[in-house]
């Protein structure tokens, strides 16, 4: 006789629940053993400071130079953060203009992709010798970085709405706006966000190449800096704040997502 | 008020003369549907059985109006589709129920009142009323994901319902669901179709479900669409599940499928 047994799968919830803890920890377990194995080899083979800092040599960087990476940090941010807003602002307007009217989809497309294809660090002196070397250089590549990764997605977003439902809209006579404001504009969100989280890392990857060409301040800067004067450290330490700046922001459109997009059963991510 | 304009003839019937949909691509040109006529008496229920693509789903969007005949018109209680899609006097069920996730249940129910100027109909349901309806009382702030496959059909059901419209156009609604769900909403769908008086055009692939539900079958035939046979189902009403047991019943679904093996 088949006899389920209650008693069994009341068992198993706990060790499930035990096993995804365990999930969580195996990343940092991971890192800890490989800045672990950092230290032990660069201490063993003495490595030269300069090609491969010591976890210890690094921790030493940042500690003396806090305050330095810090003032280096906020124009970085304010020109990704601005970029980030400016770029995926555009390629949302313009996505939305398509929806309205299809020639300008057709005419705007083909340059957004052949300014696709040049790669950042080409077009980035370009924008920079246009605008100077400001902020405003910056802020445009970051913008630029982010816009069409966005306007693919949103445009793909705003017409992924399933047809019966634009049917019921038909059905219902609602108007252009109207499928628009209450179907697609749900519809595109998880496909909004999920280029909106690309975006929140090439930001400061835009930002911080466009302060490579032409700048006296931001990670970019001392990135140069550091790299010139061998101060490997210290790079270390800019490469960390750079890394945790991108993660930072990438958290922000995460929480924003999981706030806003509350009707999709949750997924194990 | 409503515009009554010459061309269509006061009735009170939805009645379909002559119609004839056919669908041009640049590779073929298909007749869905070839001089398809059919009565739909005020208050009936009819089923539409015929085989797959046959055109029962293109017969509901020329109703409905979201396309247009190539040849014939309908006439919907002295309204043409237009008419009657923009006064709301045709409710929709899909076979997936099709509700907005993003929309709580009560949210959903309200659609048709808050998009292509529901705002202004004040002769409407009351969506709790509506809740009761269906069997689904109390549960007006749970979300989609929240309910099962019967209960969201449910929901689809009663926002079809929150204009009063005169005519329910329903396409394979139970479709998706499971036999025993399917069985126990087709009992509740009488139910509802005594409570509302509303005509109810049902499209189903189910034999069983169109002799149980309905008081005409109209039959159809494919390649091109038309009408096989009308059958009157003359089992006594109101019907129960029961039904389904006795000899009348199963002579009745045996005609069926006798007609429906020369479709
Ligand atoms: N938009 C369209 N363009 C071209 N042909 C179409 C279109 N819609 C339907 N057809 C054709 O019309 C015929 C009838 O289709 P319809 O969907 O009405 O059938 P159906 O009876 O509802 O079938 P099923 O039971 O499978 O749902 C089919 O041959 C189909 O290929
Ligand atoms: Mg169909």
């Amino acid at each position: 006789m088949a006899v389920i047994s209650p008693v069994a799968t009341r068992q198993a919830e706990p060790s499930r629940k035990r096993r995804r803890g365990g999930h969580r920890l195996v990343p940092i377990a991971g890192i800890v053993v490989l800045v672990i194995v950092a230290q032990i080899l660069t201490t063993a083979f003495s490595i030269p400071v300069y090609i491969f800092p010591a976890p210890s040599d690094v921790v030493g960087a940042m500690i003396s130079n806090y305050p330095l990476v810090l003032t280096h940090m906020w124009p970085t941010i304010f020109e990704a953060v601005m970029g980030f807003l400016l770029g995926n602002s555009v390629a949302i307007l313009l996505a939305v203009t398509f929806m309205y009217w299809r020639s300008a989809e057709r005419m705007v497309m083909p340059m957004a992709i052949i300014a696709h294809t040049i790669p950042v660090v080409a077009i980035a002196p370009v924008l920079v010798i246009m605008m100077g070397s400001g902020f405003t250089s910056k802020i445009a590549v970051a913008a630029l970085v982010c816009f069409f990764p966005t306007l693919v997605n949103m445009v793909k977003g705003l017409r992924s709405a399933d047809r019966q439902s634009i049917e019921l809209m038909q059905v219902l006579s609602a108007s252009k706006t109207e499928t628009l404001t209450n179907i697609r504009a749900y519809a595109c969100l998880p496909f909004l966000f999920s280029a909106l989280k690309i975006a929140a890392g090439s930001a400061f990857i835009g930002a911080i190449i466009a302060e490579w060409i032409g700048s006296q301040q931001g990670l970019g800067y001392l990135i140069i800096q550091t790299t010139y004067s061998y101060d490997t450290p210290l790079l270390y330490v800019v490469m960390l704040a750079a890394s945790v700046l991108s993660i930072s922001l990438f958290s922000v459109v995460a929480t924003a997502e999981r706030l806003i997009v509350r009707w999709k059963p949750a997924e194990d991510s | 008020m409503t515009v009554v304009t010459a061309t269509v003839t006061e009735i009170d019937e939805l009645r379909v003369s002559d119609v004839t949909v056919t669908f041009e691509s640049n590779r073929a040109t298909v007749t869905a549907i070839e001089g398809l006529s059919a009565v739909f008496p005020a208050g009936s229920f009819t089923s539409l059985l015929g085989p797959s693509g046959c055109g029962k789903s293109t017969l509901l969007r020329v109703i409905s109006d979201l396309i247009q005949p190539t040849e014939g018109t309908v006439n919907l209680f002295g309204q043409s589709p237009r008419e009657a899609r923009t006064t709301r006097k045709i409710g929709f069920v899909f076979q997936d129920a099709t509700l907005l996730p993003w929309r709580n249940v009560l949210d959903n129910i309200l659609l048709p009142l808050q998009v292509g100027g529901g705002g202004s109909i004040t002769d409407h349901a009351d969506p709790h009323e509506l809740l009761k309806l269906v069997g689904l009382e109390g549960r007006e702030l749970a979300f989609p994901h929240e309910l099962s496959g019967g209960m969201r059909q449910r929901v689809a059901i009663a926002r079809a319902l929150i204009c009063k419209p005169k005519i329910l156009l329903m396409d394979e609604p139970f479709g998706a669901l499971d036999e025993i769900t399917r069985d126990h909403l087709n009992g509740e769908l009488l139910r509802i179709w005594r409570t509302t008086r509303t005509t109810i055009v049902f499209v189903t692939h189910s034999i069983a479900e169109a002799a149980f539900l309905s008081e005409q079958v109209i039959l159809l035939a494919a390649n091109p669409g038309r009408v096989q046979e009308v059958v009157t189902i003359d089992l006594p009403q109101p019907r129960e599940l029961s039904i389904r047991d006795s000899m009348k019943f199963t002579n009745v679904a045996a005609h069926l499928r006798r007609v429906l093996e020369v479709c």
